[in-house]
């Protein structure tokens, strides 16, 4: 409705314009930005499907270890700083290597890499000690649910590792060029992106469950 | 002599950028951070103190929750009202939309099913 009205307003040549009104087509940086902001929220969609699971799961330990027994909250909140951060760290590594200043650029992205790396670290430690107390995914339906959905976001997390040494292995090699700047925006997108996502999980499975 | 490129008009923007900053600015990523770790030092607190009335701690940490996710659309992904960013709050909304189906949606389909559902001891009477 309000592309047609705005859409008249181009006909008589008196409004602003955007792409929506037909001013041909937008930049590629635009295009590419938008289509992985689409991506990005479909990967979100897909995320509430397994957050819903978890909301209905949670209370079903089948007199196994519930989310109090079980959350260390020093180390998620450990975990929850380091992600903030590397936010942060690849939001001026960005900065950076828009203005040429390469030097910069490895550092903030050496600190994102290492600061995911800890989280990663961190969130396998924390697996490895469930497990190994008897609380596998395969205890009960709630610690499936959980393992699936934490577990989904560190799959995330680890190729978003990946995806820094490739892409910094790309600015060292091909040099700050627009497509190497279109890939970066996209990477950090999907960092931030995953931010989103762990503010949801820290509130409904860590600090909803370890208070009950 | 200026190249016809200089008289644009307002275009779409990407998610994440800016038209004269593509990226930003330090201050925005900063202002970020502060806002982001003291809404997750709130969450925290509030999580193990005695601030909230315990049945409202749910609401309390969503609120919270909600607030941080914000202040991440605004200073990281600089999401803005203005019209350059139209798709890319539109889709946002979709997104929203979507979710909130998809979670609002399980959470009442199945505690129905668990409200109607026998209780399993009495389903073993009835197969005996």
């Amino acid at each position: 409705m309000t592309a047609k009205a705005s859409a008249t307003e181009f006909t008589d040549g008196s409004a602003q314009m955007t792409a929506a009104d037909g001013a041909g087509p937008a930049p590629v940086r635009i295009v590419v930005a938008y289509g992985f902001w689409i991506f990005l929220l479909s990967d979100i969609i897909m995320f509430s499907a397994l957050f819903a699971t978890y909301a209905v799961l949670s209370g079903r330990t089948d007199g196994g270890p519930g989310p109090h027994d079980l959350f260390e909250l020093r180390s998620v909140a450990i975990e929850t700083l380091c992600l903030l951060l590397s936010s942060y760290t690849c939001g001026l590594g960005l900065l950076a290597v828009e203005r040429h200043r390469m030097q910069y650029f490895y550092l903030s992205f050496g600190l994102t890499f290492a600061l995911g790396a800890t989280f990663l670290g961190l969130e396998l430690d924390e697996f490895a000690r469930m497990v190994g107390s008897g609380a596998g995914p395969s205890r009960s339906a709630f610690l499936s649910s959980f393992f699936s959905l934490v577990g989904l976001h560190g799959v995330h997390i680890s190729v978003g590792l990946i995806w820094i040494l490739f892409i910094t292995a790309q600015v060292a090699v091909r040099g700050p060029r627009d497509f190497v700047l279109r890939r970066l925006r996209c990477f950090s997108l999907f960092w931030h992106a995953l931010d989103i996502i762990w503010i949801a999980l820290l509130s409904l499975v860590y600090l909803a469950g370890a208070r009950v | 002599m200026k190249e016809p490129e200089s008289n644009r008009t307002p275009r779409d923007r990407a998610p994440g950028a800016d038209e004269e900053a593509p990226s930003g600015s330090i201050a925005s990523y900063t202002i970020g951070l502060f806002f982001a770790l003291l809404l997750t030092g709130a969450s925290f607190l509030v999580s193990q103190s005695h601030l909230l009335w315990a049945p409202g701690l749910p609401v309390g940490l969503a609120v919270l929750a909600i607030a941080q996710m914000g202040v991440h659309l605004v200073f990281f992904f600089h999401l803005s009202s203005g019209p350059d960013n139209t798709n890319n709050v539109l889709a946002l909304a979709f997104g929203v939309l979507i979710v909130a189906l998809v979670v609002s949606g399980s959470l009442w389909i199945m505690s129905n099913l668990d409200h109607n559902m026998m209780p399993s001891s009495t389903i073993m009477e009835m197969h005996r």
